[in-house]
């Protein structure tokens, strides 16, 4: 599709200024009735849309020319307001691209707009949006969520009629949450393959920059761009990327508490359909045990989340950029506290309340560093799996898509306790995806893949798979 | 360990957030909530094993100390109404 698409561009088969008019118009009335965008940038997209018009014609264009790509909103974007879906960021337009902006950008995509996301990625259904924006709605039953924190591109990305890659990021699980509950690809690399220069940081161990598109082939392409390092991140990974594997057959773990307690019976039901035509294709499916991880993995990845969110929000203060009052008159300790709790919607207080706590003198061994060391332990877990399997495999999510009104009622605990099936791959920086594995009556079931660090390869030739059982 | 109002507002100050009544009352509950869970952690001897604070450690990762381009003063003071001669206006920081 991708690649079509972009042949087309450069044959000038598609009137690029044309078509992406045409995109922009379709974006602004699906955003009004399921609020994906938090701003729609036209006017760059059509300047942006003319210039590369102009290098075709001199056969200059990119490798992506004329790909329509929107941005989560917690990526800088060049001029565009960029609010990490939060209202303390409102009226900012950054001055400079993330790296993967600016790589998209040097090979001729054409960014569209920012997508909704909880604030700052503070959630898993996209239901705590900053205050003043509006709750992105699931395609398939407006009542329930897209899921999230990534929700605006999983939801574009599902509706889109045109070709298009939505560049997401994830802390915890916000690719694969979205991805699964909205029935699209999400793909989230090693951690530091991708710059995370530009990103409005949740937590920088944990923070991951990926992509969700429609089919498996079009991952590569966007994903190879976007790579490499970067010097203005010295956690981006300094080996290439390797996105070509052909394991003859790869070995795959089915990860066994993934499908026990707490499971919505469809969507274990779905999953052990696949494993099932799996087998029958003759690749060898075991059942594997990560107990470490499903006992401590979600307190591990909140402790740890959490106690860096409560370090990086810290530059959010009122002053400089973003929202604002009236200094004068008070101490930096009064000024700071106003424009924070004026600003910071419920959810942000709370992880940054809970990660001031995690590292506070008296508690931040018994919390914060005893979390970090389990750390440990859950990626030792995890690499000697790998020892002897190239896949390990489970849910995405533990339910389908709730309502709206049903997240709302769960408490802040029952809400963290959804992430049960991503934090695992988040904590150990493993690449990991998340492919549709069917429906419970018209609402998407997600699988989720994980393999060792830097296999991005293995995962997308498994992802491939999958597609094809389809 | 407790869990109260008293520890609700030393955290809120130290995280500069201003809590009015009911969300004292409401973190306070979520707080119980949350970390009693959070205590399994307890279960878990981890004395000698070490913190991992990335996933993947890179090593050598210093970049060269080079001049390069920056942002201009004009452009920094872009997003804030509260300048004077080229600088940002802030609270006071010493009473």
């Amino acid at each position: 599709m991708l690649k079509e698409h972009i042949k087309k561009v450069k044959s000038g088969e598609i009137k690029l200024t044309e078509y992406v008019k045409e995109v922009l118009d379709k974006c602004k009335s699906i955003n009004k009735e399921l609020s994906y965008f938090n701003t729609i940038c036209k006017k760059e997209a059509l300047e942006q849309a003319k210039e590369v018009e102009e290098k075709i014609k001199s056969k200059k264009a990119g490798k992506l020319a004329g790909l329509i790509i929107t941005v989560k909103d917690n990526l800088c974007v060049r001029d565009v307001e960029s609010t990490a879906g939060s209202r303390i960021l409102k009226g900012y337009k950054p001055l400079f691209d993330a790296t993967a902006i600016e790589r998209l950008r040097k090979e001729d995509a054409i960014i569209i707009g920012k997508t909704s996301c909880d604030a700052f990625g503070f959630g898993s259904f996209n239901t705590n949006v900053g205050l003043d924006f509006e709750i992105p709605k699931n395609h398939q039953d407006i009542e329930r969520v897209t899921g999230g924190s990534s929700g605006g591109s999983a939801g574009i990305t599902a509706v889109a009629d045109f070709v298009h890659v939505a560049i997401a990021e994830s802390t915890g699980g916000s690719i694969e949450s979205p991805a699964s509950f909205c029935g699209v690809i999400g793909f989230c690399p090693t951690y530091g393959r991708v710059s995370r220069s530009g990103l409005i940081s949740y937590a920088n161990s944990l923070d991951k920059i990926g992509v969700m598109t429609k089919k498996v082939k079009d991952i590569a392409p966007v994903l190879e761009i976007i790579s490499g390092f970067d010097e203005k991140d010295s956690t981006s990974l300094k080996h290439k990327i390797n996105l070509k594997s052909d394991v003859k057959k790869l070995k795959i773990g089915i990860i066994k508490e993934s499908l026990g307690k707490g499971i919505e019976p469809e969507v274990k039901k779905a999953i052990l359909k696949i494993i099932e035509k799996l087998r029958k294709k003759g690749f060898i499916c075991e059942e594997v045990s990560l107990p470490i991880t499903f006992k401590y993995g979600v307190p591990t990845y909140y402790l740890i989340s959490t106690s860096e969110a409560s370090t990086n929000l810290a530059c959010l203060s009122g002053l400089r950029y973003g929202q604002e009052e009236d200094p004068k008159g008070k101490s930096f300790a009064e000024y700071f506290s106003e424009v924070r709790s004026k600003h910071f919607n419920d959810e942000s207080k709370r992880r940054i309340m809970l990660g001031t706590f995690a590292r506070m003198a008296g508690y931040r061994d018994a919390y914060y560093i005893k979390a970090t060391k389990i750390r440990t332990k859950i990626i030792e877990e995890y690499k000697k799996l790998f020892e002897k399997y190239d896949v390990l495999i489970s849910p995405t999510m533990p339910v389908v898509a709730p309502k709206i009104s049903e997240v709302k009622k769960m408490t802040p605990l029952q809400n963290y306790m959804m992430d049960i099936l991503t934090v695992g791959p988040n904590l150990t920086g493993m690449p990991h995806a998340t492919i549709s594995a069917g429906d419970k009556e018209g609402l998407p079931i997600g699988l989720m893949a994980t393999t060792d660090h830097q296999e991005e390869g293995k995962l997308l030739q498994f992802l491939e798979i999958i597609e094809g059982l389809q | 360990m407790k869990i109260d109002k008293e520890l609700i507002e030393k955290v809120s100050k130290l995280a500069k957030l201003k809590l009015d009544e009911s969300e004292k009352e409401k973190y306070s509950k979520d707080f119980k909530e949350i970390l009693g869970a959070f205590a399994i952690l307890d279960k878990m001897d981890v004395k000698s094993v070490k913190s991992s604070f990335r996933p993947i450690e890179e090593k050598d990762i210093l970049r060269d100390d080079k001049v390069r381009e920056s942002i201009t003063q004009k452009e920094a003071l872009k997003f804030t109404k509260h300048q004077e001669k080229g600088f940002f206006v802030g609270p006071k920081t010493i009473e």
